[in-house]
Parts: C-alpha cells; structure tokens; sequence
C-alpha cells in the first residue's frame, strides 16, 4: 500500500494505492503552512472504509513547502558560497545576477579559493587546504551557517568539493555542507545557484520534513516518508534534508506521470487543465520530455532538470469575455474564489466552469443560474477553448502524426473529446488527481553528466560504461535492481576538444524497494 | 559616439546571439563580464569607424574554446588585460582602442569588458558582421593583414605570443595551444592601424546587434511580432517555421559539425528544412532547394520566445522560425567565398545570395 501526496498551489490532493489499483482519492484546498492542508487530506482519506493506514509502506510527497521559502525569502540561512577554481573564474563571483533581496534575505557572503580541475580532469590549480582553514575560520565570524561549496567540473571530478567539505567540517562541525556536483550538471554558475539556494533552504529543511514525518505517524502510518523531485524521481528524507532543492517543481511532473500511468500510455501529451492554466507536456517512454534551457527560479538562474511544459490560460476559473463579436477567455481567472466568483455558486463573474456546466459538459454547483446563456455563447467559448488547447499540443508534438491526448486535472472538462492535432482523447479515471498517483508511482533514479573521451571505435563501451554507472547510481538510490532501465541517453559532441570528447548525459530508473 | 551601459548590455547580447548564428557561444557570460566590469569601472565609450584616426591602435580582444568549457570555466579577474598588455609590449605602444573581432556571440561582450577594465574606447566595427568558427575568417584576412603578432593567456597564469607565416597558421597553432590551456583562452589579434581597420571592417556591428536587442524587446513591450523586428534590423527575411524532428551530431576535426532536419507548421506545413552546421548554421536548404548558405546569416529563433538558438541547442522537438540575412558584401568575392564559403566547409553547395523575401 502507497499513498501519494501533491501540494499545488490551489488544491492538495492525495491517493491510497493498493499496488497499481487506486483506492481512494481525496482533494483538499492547499493550506497556508502547507502542513495542516496534508493532515486534511490524509484524514479525509482515512474516512474511506477500503483504507488501511496500518497497512501504507511508503508514503510519497511532492510538495511546495521549499520553493515557497525561497520566493518569500524567509527561513533563510545565513549562508556561504565557496568556489574552488582560482585563479580562474575570478571575473565573476558567486551570487553574480542574484536579485539584491535575496542575497540579503541569506546574508550572502562568498570566497574564492583554489583548486577545480578542466574539462578532462587535469587540476587548474591543487586545493589548498590552508586555504579552505582560513575561510572556514572567517566564515564562523561572519555567522554564516550553511555553506555552498562548487568546484570548477566538478561532475567531471569531485574530488574538491569533497575534501573541501571534509576540511570545512572538521573545523565547524555544526556548518552544514551543500556541494555542487549533488545538485547540478556542467554550467558552473547554474550550479552552483542551486547549490547555493539548497544551502540556504538546509536549517528550514528538517523543519519541515520532521512536521511531515510526524503529520505521517499522526496519520497512523508505519511506512517510510518520501519526496517527489523535479524530474519524475523519488528521494528519501535523509536525502531531502541534504538536498531540499531537489523538490522544486516536482508538480507538473507528477501530474504527467500520473496521466501516462492511468491512461496505459507511455508516449503521449499531457494536458493538465487547473483552475488558472493547462499545463501541456510531452511524455516520451513514461517520462516528461525535458526542457533544454535554463530555468529561473525566484528570479535566479539554475539548471535544474525540469519538464519542457508550456503553461497557457486556460483553466476552470477562467474568466469568459465577451467584447463586440469578439470573445476571450483569461488569461486572468477567479482562481481559488471559484466557488464565490462563478455564477453556478452565486457569483457574477462568468467564467470556463459556467459555459461548462450550461453546456452540459461538467455538473457543478447550480446549473439554472446558467441558463440564459445564449447558444452561440456557448459554442464559441467552446471553440475557443478547443482552438486554445488544440494550438499548444500541436506546439508541443515531435511529427506531423496526430499524437494521443490525455485531458487530466480538475478544469479537463474543457479539452474537447476530439480536436485536430489529437488521435484519441483519454480521459482515465481519478483524472482530477492524476499528481498525486504521479507522486504514488514515482521511481527512483540515477544519473551521469561528464565529459567522456571517445577514442574511435569506442563509443559503445564508453556508453555502455556511462549506463552502468546511471544503473548504480539508481540502485544506491533504492531501486530494485531487476527494474532498472535506461531512459535517456544524449551524447554532445563538444566543439574543439580534442580525442573526440563527448558530454553523454545518461539516466536511469527503477521502482523503489518497498521495506517489509 | 555613444556609450554602453546597463539595458544596452542586455539588447547588446541579445543580439549578439541572433548574429552569432548558432554559433560564438552563449552571450550570457560575457554580457555578465561586461556588466560586471562596467558596474565596476563606469560605462564604456563605442567610437564610430570613422572617428578612428589613422595613427590609432586597434587591438581586438576574444575568446578562444569550447562553448561548453566557458560556461563551465569562467575568465580570471585580468586575464583580458593580460593579452592586450603583451600585443602592446610586442609592438611597443599602446593601444588607443579595443575591438571585437567578431559581432556574434560570447566574442561582442567580451571587448566591452575588456573596455571597461581598461577604459579605452571601443570601435564599433568587428572583422566579420556576425561569428565564424576559425581565426583566419575575417575580413582582414583577404587584406593580407596579419593575424600575429597575437597574444593568447589561460585562466592559470600560462601565455603565448605568436608570429606565423599565414593565418591559417595562427588558427592552427591558437587552437592547439587553447586545447592544452584546457580549451578556453582569451586572445589578441590582428592588431590594426586606423587605416587598416577603415579599409577591412565592417562598421557599425555592435550597434547593429544593440538595435537588434532593443527591436526585439520594444516588439515585446507591444506585443508584435520579435522575430519579425529581428530581422527587420538586419535586413532579413523568414525562411521557414517548423520543429526540430531529427538532429545527428559528429565531431570532426575539432568541430561540432552536424545537420538537423526541420518539419514545416502552419504555412510552411509539407516543407522540410535541412540544415547543416559546423559550430554556426551554415546552409539551410528548403524541399531539397539551397534558400541560405554561408556566408549568408541563417538565424534560429525559438518560436515561443524568440530566443536564438545554438547548434548545441538544437535538440529534438523543439519549436523554432529560421531566418536569414545578407552578409557583409565583400564575403561575396571570389577571394571571400575562398574563405568563408561553403567550399571552406567541405560543403558540395553552390553559394547564392539568400532570395529576396517573397514575403517580407
């Protein structure tokens, strides 16, 4: 028995699974502090006779809990940044483009120090270990209590960052260590941005996931707590209080995961349609095709692995507009006030949900508010809508061929059964809480980032080898090793560097080893 | 005469990259060097071609490597100064302004903060009108100027000064050089007279790009079209809107080349576009017809936000409009197309000026 758990913005929604097979579902309205919304929706859960919280083994949540605190920049570590790379990279500091607030918020301070090695492992200069002292020393002046340490190439070798994080702790025991080559990919600024803000989230971190835990054990469950992550994967709690970063913006991807799996459809698009937007993304063997660039992230740039989704304003509360002969809908929306604003509750805003409700399409709240609405209303809001969703998967779609469509969250009701661009429109079972099954469902992971020496005739066993290593990776992190597949392999050839150097990028995944 | 700070930087480096073709790696490094450097040590003072006095020293300044190893392995604090202190000692004087070489990618930004350290003028030329991927391909070069004596500096302290026979030469052993500095280095070439820079630049690119960034954000602001501005302000035209369906990659001689191929939406719905590339776009070929070849800009937007996109960006599934753009018209003699040409490429095309856009 799993149960999963979503926290987005407007609902929290959570699932008991038996296995594959969906028991009980449950959405509760996303609360302030997160927490009290989680114990909601765990004790509605509760009320179904089929559940057994006895019975649950994992529990697993993707939650917003991080990404909220660094957007308001409270809770907050004093933190450091260290980098390891002088003399080189000196031209730009960490915290370079940081927005001021932030760098603050975190009382940012940060040191240059030596050491990094190039691109094919060779040191730029040798790490010195006086050095990290002398800082480690300034750092306990400064107040600093969380510290960033990023290494030039480090997932090339981390063998740097590592003993610089070894130095550090020997002289301030009670400084927690974030390092860079955990949390990023090549692109030493990204990376170390994220290093960074995972520092800063690490004092609020087991905060959190204590409350989580102990919510968890509240709730009558023995099993054992998980996060969701950005990519579709899975982490452990010792490893989310190391790495609180790694939970942003596991959302979308829940929710694709959650369609591929209830819909039987490994490769597909994902529409997802909530109260404000639809979400739409591409699922390529059961996982969200990722976006190429980088992602900004309270205003900071990182590279994050995050799925390549195109939000656009189409969702449930949308408002409907009629201006002259001309009609829109949003991208403003009632949001959350769906149930005060919409004129099938009472209110007077017309919105997606009422056109909707008229139409026959969805019953909610009290359809002879919506009766005047006027046919030709109804049918071109309809279109609109249609045109709206049908635009974005062409968008989104890799070949001419019409793809299928899976129309999931609460607002799917406007994604039309046919369209276009769609060959078949699914609409699977507990569509509404297709991001918590998601979360449910989730595999654990393992992946390899570095550049490979490729001498001419080798490429196989060099992939072959970078593949091991993402299979390991992914069976350290939990899975069962008999699951473990390879789901995406890229090799860039990069531009002038000799004996044919190819950054290969490998990931791996497996089903979690479910403890007795 | 105009001077560079702030919002220019960023419109600078937009721009840069539509000019950069794919190619000259990511300007966001070098606009944040520039930034850096200019927040540093005050705005920095661009000087038309032909305010360039016949006795001046114009000394480019770049950088040399690998995309992927620059935004890995960023400059050291004075490594920019390092080059053009060592041209100087080399040639005795000093330098009177600084340059970019190339009017396309990370290589725009890096003059100006090169500029800014320094406080010397920049000249608003460069010796290409967009990016390429060898030394010898510039301008100059069909001049007989002389790439060397050339200084070249790693991030670790190691330098070079070098005198060659030709610039192919220069090429071949800057490049060598740069792979052992761990590929990247920062360089100063082609050292240049007023004389020579009036005669073998091309003037006005950093503007050029500047104008391209503030089109590009302006249309943003009114919500009209950003490729369109784009192009409109380098006399461009749309070649093809599509997705990227299919991109093969192989490195050869030290070069990403490769090709991707690009299924036609909307209007172009039934088209296919190839596309070749080594590092830049170089020939973009419609049904089966050449429609751009180098040295002709060809220049990929994402659809969505009309951000340039690399070679190395290229990637499968993504959304993108192809544009192309007339180059500098003195590529277009026999002696440029010797050059920068697709037979320079080891491609079997015939160059032909891009068409006059039916629909521009």
């Amino acid at each position: 028995m799993r149960i999963g758990i979503d926290v987005g913005g407007t609902n929290t929604d959570a699932v008991y699974m038996d296995g594959n097979q969906v028991v009980a579902t449950t959405k509760t309205a996303t609360t302030e502090d997160v927490t009290s919304g989680i114990v909601a929706a765990l004790r509605e859960l509760d009320r179904s006779a089929a559940v057994d919280m006895s019975q649950v083994k994992a529990v697993m949540i993707g939650t917003t809990h991080f990404t909220n605190a660094l957007v308001e920049a409270r809770r907050l570590a004093p933190t450091a940044a260290i980098r390891l790379g002088l003399p080189a990279t000196a031209a730009l500091p960490p915290f370079t483009d940081w927005p001021e607030h932030l760098v603050t918020a975190m009382s940012g301070r940060h040191y240059l120090c030596h050491g990094g090695v190039e691109f094919d492992g060779r040191a730029i200069s040798p790490l010195d270990e006086d050095e990290i002292r002398e800082v480690a020393r300034d750092l306990k002046s400064g107040g600093a209590r969380s510290v960033a340490i990023s290494s030039v190439f480090s997932p090339v070798s981390a063998d740097d960052e590592i003993r610089a994080a070894e130095i550090v702790q020997s002289e301030l025991p009670d400084v927690m260590v974030s390092l860079s080559h955990e949390v990023g990919r090549i692109g030493l600024l990204e990376r170390e941005n994220a290093t960074i803000i995972n520092a800063a989230l690490r004092e609020l971190a087991p905060t959190i996931l204590d409350s989580l835990a102990e919510t968890v054990r509240a709730a009558g469950i023995p099993g054992r707590l998980y996060l969701s992550q950005n990519d579709g994967t899975l982490m452990d709690v010792d490893f989310a209080r190391r790495y609180p970063v790694a939970t942003f913006a596991s959302g979308p991807t829940n929710s694709m995961r959650g369609a591929a799996f209830l819909s039987g459809l490994a490769d597909c698009a994902v529409v997802d349609v909530g109260g404000t937007t639809a979400d739409v993304g591409i699922l390529v063997k059961n996982f969200p095709r990722e976006a190429g660039t980088e992602v900004n992230v309270a205003g900071i740039r990182t590279n994050f692995r995050m799925p390549d989704v195109i939000s656009i304003g189409l969702g449930g509360g949308s408002i409907v507009r009629q201006d002259g002969n001309a009609l829109t809908i949003g991208p403003d929306s009632v949001g959350y006030r769906l149930q005060e604003k919409a004129l099938v509750f009472g209110g007077d805003t017309l919105t997606t949900t009422d056109v909707a409700v008229a139409a026959g399409l969805v019953d909610v709240g009290d359809r002879t508010r919506v009766g005047h609405l006027s046919a030709e209303l109804l049918a071109e809001t309809i279109a609109t809508a249609t045109r709206m969703a049908s635009d974005v998967v062409d968008r989104m779609r890799t070949s001419e061929d019409p793809i299928p469509v899976v129309a999931v969250g609460g607002g799917s009701f406007l994604v039309p059964d046919e369209f276009d661009v769609a060959s078949q429109v699914h609409r699977p079972e507990h569509y509404a809480v297709a991001n918590a099954i998601g979360a449910a469902i989730a595999q654990v992971g393992g992946e390899v980032d570095r550049v490979f020496p490729v001498e001419p005739g080798q490429r196989g066993e060099v992939v072959a080898q970078a593949k091991e290593e993402a299979r390991e990776r992914a069976v350290a992190a939990g899975a069962d090793p008999s699951t473990v597949d390879i789901i995406d392999v890229d090799e860039v050839p990069i531009a002038y560097l000799p004996g044919n150097a190819t950054r290969i990028r490998v990931k791996a995944v497996g089903d979690l080893v479910l403890g007795g | 005469m105009s001077e560079l700070s702030g919002e220019d930087l960023t419109d600078l480096a937009f721009g840069a990259a539509v000019l950069g073709t794919g190619g000259g790696g990511d300007p966001y490094i070098g606009r944040l060097l520039a930034q850096q450097a200019v927040s540093e040590y005050g705005p920095v003072e661009l000087v038309g071609l032909d305010q360039v006095g016949d006795d001046a020293l114009v000394l480019p300044v770049a950088m040399m490597g690998a995309p992927t190893v620059m935004v890995e392995k960023i400059p050291g604090r004075d490594d920019l100064q390092t080059v053009v202190r060592m041209v100087e000692a080399r040639l005795g004087r000093n330098a009177t302004h600084l340059l970019p070489i190339e009017a396309g990618g990370i290589n725009s930004m890096i003059p100006v903060a090169a500029a800014a350290q320094m406080r010397l003028p920049l000249v608003d030329a460069d010796g290409m009108g967009r990016a390429f991927p060898e030394l010898q391909m510039v301008l100059p070069t069909i001049g007989g100027v002389s790439a060397t004596p050339m200084a070249l500096a790693d991030d670790k302290g190691n330098s070079a000064v070098l005198d060659t026979v030709d610039n192919v030469w220069t090429e071949r052993l800057a490049r060598n050089i740069t792979i052992e500095m761990g590929c990247s280095s920062v360089l100063s070439n082609y050292p240049l007279d007023g004389k020579l820079a009036r005669d073998y630049l091309v003037g006005g690119s950093l503007s050029l790009c500047r104008e391209v960034g503030a089109s590009v954000r302006a249309a943003r602001e009114h919500h009209h079209d950003p490729v369109d501005a784009a192009l409109r302000v380098v006399d461009g035209t749309r070649l093809f809107t599509g997705k990227v369906v299919d991109v093969s990659r192989r490195t050869t001689g030290g070069f990403a080349r490769g090709s991707a191929t690009l299924t036609g939406t909307g209007r172009y719905e039934g088209s296919t576009l190839e596309l070749q590339f080594q590092n830049e776009h170089l020939v973009a070929t419609v049904d089966g017809v050449a429609r751009a070849v180098v040295p002709d800009l060809i220049c990929l937007f994402e659809s969505e936000s009309a951000t340039p996109v690399t070679t190395e960006g290229l990637r499968y599934g993504l959304r993108v409009i192809v544009g192309a753009a007339p180059c500098d018209p003195r590529w277009k003699s026999p002696a440029g197309l010797a050059l920068v040409g697709p037979s320079a490429f080891g491609l079997d095309v015939e160059y032909r000026s891009i068409a006059v856009a039916e629909n521009a």
